[in-house]
């Protein structure tokens, strides 16, 4: 199948699952339920990755700047230079794409194979036949779930990277909290934040309905399933990090 | 009644159906057969508006449903009750969560209505006591009245089942034949088996439509079979396969 058609495919598939939920509260009781599964159960895996990360990427980048050089002689930068970077960064990059990245493989695969077994099973036919709209009925949920708790896991993952760095300064001696903050402090641009923001819209908005899409459109077996997860999870990467790319052009491009 | 009439259907270059007029009758089952492959869940398929038929047309007690969009047939098919061959039960469900889903979303019952409804749905295939088991956790007849009972939660006027025996052993099938044939009278609703299991033939076909080779190629009833079978070797293979 090529890729225009599949994009149509997938503009086809957006169309049935952006209408209108045929009961409310049962829309509401799974859309909680789904942000919860989303949210709370990627708690854990957000902290360890966004934790290690700021601690590691300040270590990194003390070293790279204050390592004496022949052509940069350490003492031309400033300490607080190491928090602006870890700071900056952690905002841009770190906690929306490589904490959407992780996102991509646990939720993603997660969604496209609940909804690839419920394909195989009859289980999507079985809610056609009831005149439910099944697309929407599976998709929707998990949509609204994924762009109200994605955004929050990546705030969440900001404050962890710089707790990360924070504990970072506490092995090494050539920075400490007060260099890391006042850096933080200094170069902190609303417009980053935004820049967070945007992205964590929509990468998950390209996380729930990639795998959602991919799932919905399972034929076969259990094998087809778990093609369904990886193709899912790799489509996710990719449109991820085209889209990075875009965003980083449009809002910072010169 | 459900009538249809010059019914295509292709995958690709392949004719699966080919010119398909068969009129399926109120109160009484309604049974269509033939070898695997032959075409017959296609058929069902299409008349559920899982699958599009490229040509021909399909009426719901005179209703087009093939000229309707996707809302108008969403609405027919709140009238339709649909058994799955392999049951199609949500799994993360139990088994009165499964009866009781179509109530939530179709219906305004209170939720003590809703139970007594799931309570009289499960009286009616005879399977009290297992409101709380997950699908996993009962037998493959259990499941099979349980898909029957989440057919018939709502008021419905046409029940389709696919392979409603498949999987089952005779004694379990010929419960099943029985149940679907008591509820098709008792409900005046138009009923349409698909199987290729002879004994349910004989046993409740009223009105057999024989499809070979994507072609409607018999339809009487079990009363006409032995006639049938001297004149239609194709019909007649078939049954003599099947013994």
């Amino acid at each position: 199948m090529n890729f225009f058609s599949e994009i149509g495919r997938f503009v086809i598939f957006m169309r049935l699952v952006l209408k209108r939920p045929q009961k409310w509260n049962v829309f509401w009781k799974t859309t909680f339920r789904e942000m919860y599964h989303i949210g709370i159960d990627s708690l854990l895996v957000v902290i360890l990755i966004a934790t290690f990360t700021g601690a590691v990427t300040t270590i990194q980048t003390a070293n790279q700047l204050l390592t004496p050089s022949d052509m940069f002689p350490n003492q031309l930068i400033p300490k607080f230079v190491i928090g602006a970077i870890v700071s900056t960064s952690s905002l841009l990059e770190l906690s929306p794409t490589i904490t959407c990245l992780v996102l991509a493989g646990k939720i993603g695969a997660n969604i496209a194979s609940e909804i690839g077994n419920q394909k195989i099973s009859e289980q999507i036919d079985a809610y056609e036949v009831m005149g439910i709209n099944s697309a929407s009925f599976v998709a929707l949920p998990k949509i609204i779930a994924g762009i109200v708790m994605i955004p929050s896991l990546i705030i969440v993952a900001y404050f962890l990277l710089m707790y990360g760095g924070v504990i970072a300064t506490k092995f090494i001696s050539v920075l400490t909290y007060d260099d890391l903050i006042e850096g933080a402090r200094m170069t902190f641009n609303p417009l980053y934040l935004r820049i967070m923001l945007i992205k964590g819209f929509i990468f998950a908005f390209i996380i729930t309905s990639l795998s959602s899409f991919e799932g919905f459109y399972t034929e076969g077996g259990a094998l087809d399933v778990g093609e369904s997860g990886t193709r899912a999870v790799t489509r996710i990467c990719v449109f991820i990090l085209f889209f990075d790319l875009v965003i980083a052009q449009v809002f910072l491009g010169l | 009644m459900i009538k249809v009439e010059g019914l295509y259907k292709s995958f690709h270059d392949r004719l699966i159906l080919e010119n398909i007029d068969v009129n399926f009758y109120k109160g009484k089952p309604n049974l269509v057969i033939g070898a695997s492959g032959s075409g017959k869940s296609v058929l069902i398929k299409c008349l559920v508006g899982l699958l599009e038929p490229e040509k021909g047309s399909i009426f719901y007690d005179d209703r087009n449903f093939l000229s309707m969009d996707y809302e108008k047939k969403q609405i027919i098919r709140r009238e339709i009750g649909m058994l799955f061959q392999n049951n199609a039960l949500f799994d993360s469900l139990t088994v009165q969560e499964n009866i009781e889903f179509p109530l939530k979303m179709f219906s305004n019952l209170k939720p003590e209505e809703r139970i007594d409804r799931v309570n009289d749905c499960l009286a009616k295939v005879n399977l009290q006591n297992s409101n709380h088991k997950f699908p996993a956790e009962i037998s493959g007849g259990m499941k099979k009245r349980v898909g029957i009972a989440r057919a018939i939660a709502l008021e419905i006027k046409y029940l389709f089942c696919d392979e409603p025996n498949s999987g089952l052993d005779p004694l379990t099938s010929r419960v099943i034949d029985d149940l679907i044939l008591q509820l098709t009278t008792d409900m005046g609703i138009t009923t349409i088996i698909n199987s290729h299991d002879m004994k349910t033939v004989l046993d409740i076909g009223e009105n057999i439509i024989f499809i070979h080779k994507g072609k409607k190629w018999w339809q009487g009833s079990k009363a006409d079979i032995p006639e049938a079978r001297k004149s239609n070797p194709e019909l007649n293979a078939f049954f003599r396969a099947s013994f």
